[in-house]
C-alpha cells in the first residue's frame, strides 16, 4: 500500500474516535495474510472466518459464487448444534467438523474458542494434509485474535455517536417504509 | 453485542423473532422480503420441516446501506416456536442484539405466549443475559381473527414494562416494519 494511502486510512479511523485502531488493523492484516496462505496451501476454493453468532469476519480465495451470509450463518449453526450434541454424550466440544462432498468438501474448525474457520476445499486436496495446515494457521490466528478481543473493548467506545443513529435511523425510515 | 468490522467497515445487528409455534413469525420475514427492494436484502433462508413448521430457523439479511463509512446489515431469524424445539431456539439466541416477540392474539394460545416469553427469559439466562438489557418490542399479531384476546389484557400479562408494542395482521403486512423499525432504530442506539 502506498505510504499516503496508509496514512489517510489512519485518519479516517482516528476520526472515528477509535485509538487502538492502527494495530487492530495491523493484527487484521496479519490473519487476512494467514487466511491467503492457508487457502494457497491447501488450494482451497475459500477460506472463511466467521464470528459464533453467523456474521462474516473475513475471508480468501473466490467467494464470488457463494452465498456468503447465507454460508455463514449456517456454518455457526452447524458448530452450534453440533456442540450440543457433543454436550449430549458428555463431550465438551467437538473441534472440527468435515463434511464430504462428490467435488468439494468443507472442514470447520473453531479457533481461540469464539472464531469459526471454514476451509472449503476440492477433491484433490486430503483431509489430512487440510488438518495439518489448519492446525497450524490456527495457532497462529489465536494468538492474533487474543490480541484483537484485548482491543476490541476500547476500540468499541466512539464509532457510533449521535450522528451516525440520526443518519442510520433517517436510512432505516426509507428502508422500512 | 453487534459486530463492528473497522476493517472491512461492517456493522451487523442480529434482530431475533420469537413466540409461540404457528404465531406467525415466519410469515412476519417472508413479508418483509417481499416488500424490501432487492437490492438491499440478500435470500431468505428458511430451514423447515414437510409441514412448513420452521425447524431451525429462517434467516434474512438486510442492508441498511452505508452510514457514516461503515455498511450497515441487519440480520433477521426466526426460531421454531414449537416447545419441543427449545435447542435450536436456544442456539438463535447467541450474540442476539433485538428481539421481536410475535404474540399470537388468540384465546386459546394465550398461555402459549406466556410459556414463551418465560422460555425466553430462562434461555437468555443460560447465556449470562437478562431480558431486560436486550432491546425487545412486542406484535400482537392475527388481530384480524375472531376470538381474540384484548390488547389491554395482553398488554397486561406481556408487556409489563411498557415496551414499543402494536398490533398485527402479518399476512397483510399489517404492523410488520413498525416494530422491526423500533427494534431496529434501539440497537443502533444500544451500540453507542
Amino acid at each position: 500500500m502506498h505510504p499516503l494511502n496508509i496514512n489517510q486510512k489512519e485518519q479516517e479511523y482516528q476520526q472515528l474516535g477509535a485509538e487502538n485502531i492502527d494495530s487492530f488493523e495491523r493484527e487484521y492484516q496479519k490473519i487476512k495474510k494467514n487466511l491467503e496462505k492457508l487457502c494457497i496451501e491447501t488450494k482451497a476454493s475459500a477460506v472463511l472466518l466467521i464470528d459464533k453468532a453467523g456474521q462474516l469476519i473475513t475471508s480468501s480465495g473466490d467467494t464470488s459464487s457463494l452465498d456468503i451470509p447465507s454460508f455463514a450463518t449456517l456454518s455457526a449453526a452447524d458448530f452450534a448444534a453440533t456442540s450440543n450434541l457433543a454436550d449430549l454424550i458428555g463431550e465438551h466440544d467437538f473441534s472440527t467438523l468435515f463434511h464430504q462432498g462428490i467435488a468439494k468438501s468443507i472442514y470447520v474448525s473453531l479457533i481461540a474458542d469464539q472464531v469459526i474457520l471454514a476451509v472449503i476445499f476440492p477433491k484433490e486436496t486430503t483431509l489430512g494434509l487440510v488438518r495439518i495446515k489448519v492446525r497450524k494457521a490456527s495457532e497462529e490466528m489465536e494468538i492474533l485474535f487474543q490480541n484483537i478481543f484485548a482491543e476490541l473493548e476500547s476500540e468499541y467506545v466512539g464509532t457510533v455517536d449521535q450522528e451516525f443513529i440520526d443518519e442510520a435511523e433517517s436510512e432505516l425510515d426509507s428502508l422500512f417504509e | 453485542m453487534s459486530l463492528i468490522n473497522y476493517a472491512s467497515k461492517e456493522i451487523n445487528c442480529k434482530i431475533v423473532y420469537y413466540g409461540p409455534g404457528l404465531g406467525g413469525k415466519t410469515t412476519n420475514i417472508k413479508y418483509i422480503y417481499s416488500k424490501v427492494e432487492p437490492q438491499s436484502r440478500g435470500r431468505l433462508m428458511s430451514l423447515d420441516t414437510e409441514l412448513d413448521r420452521t425447524l431451525f430457523f429462517d434467516f434474512l439479511p438486510v442492508n441498511l446501506g452505508t452510514v457514516k463509512g461503515f455498511q450497515v446489515h441487519f440480520h433477521l431469524y426466526t426460531v421454531p416456536g414449537q416447545v419441543y424445539y427449545n435447542a435450536s431456539r436456544k442456539l438463535i439466541l447467541k450474540g442476539v442484539d433485538g428481539l421481536i416477540f410475535v404474540s399470537d392474539s388468540q384465546i386459546e394460545r394465550f398461555d402459549d405466549n406466556i410459556e414463551s416469553l418465560e422460555n425466553l427469559k430462562e434461555n437468555l439466562s443460560e447465556y449470562g443475559k437478562k431480558l431486560e438489557t436486550i432491546p425487545m418490542v412486542i406484535q400482537y399479531n392475527k388481530r384480524d381473527l375472531p376470538n381474540i384476546v384484548s390488547i389491554a389484557e395482553l398488554e397486561e400479562t406481556l408487556n409489563s414494562r411498557g415496551l414499543f408494542s402494536c398490533e398485527g395482521v402479518a399476512v397483510d403486512g399489517i404492523g410488520v416494519f413498525e416494530p422491526l423499525k423500533s427494534v431496529s432504530k434501539e440497537v443502533l442506539r444500544n451500540l453507542k
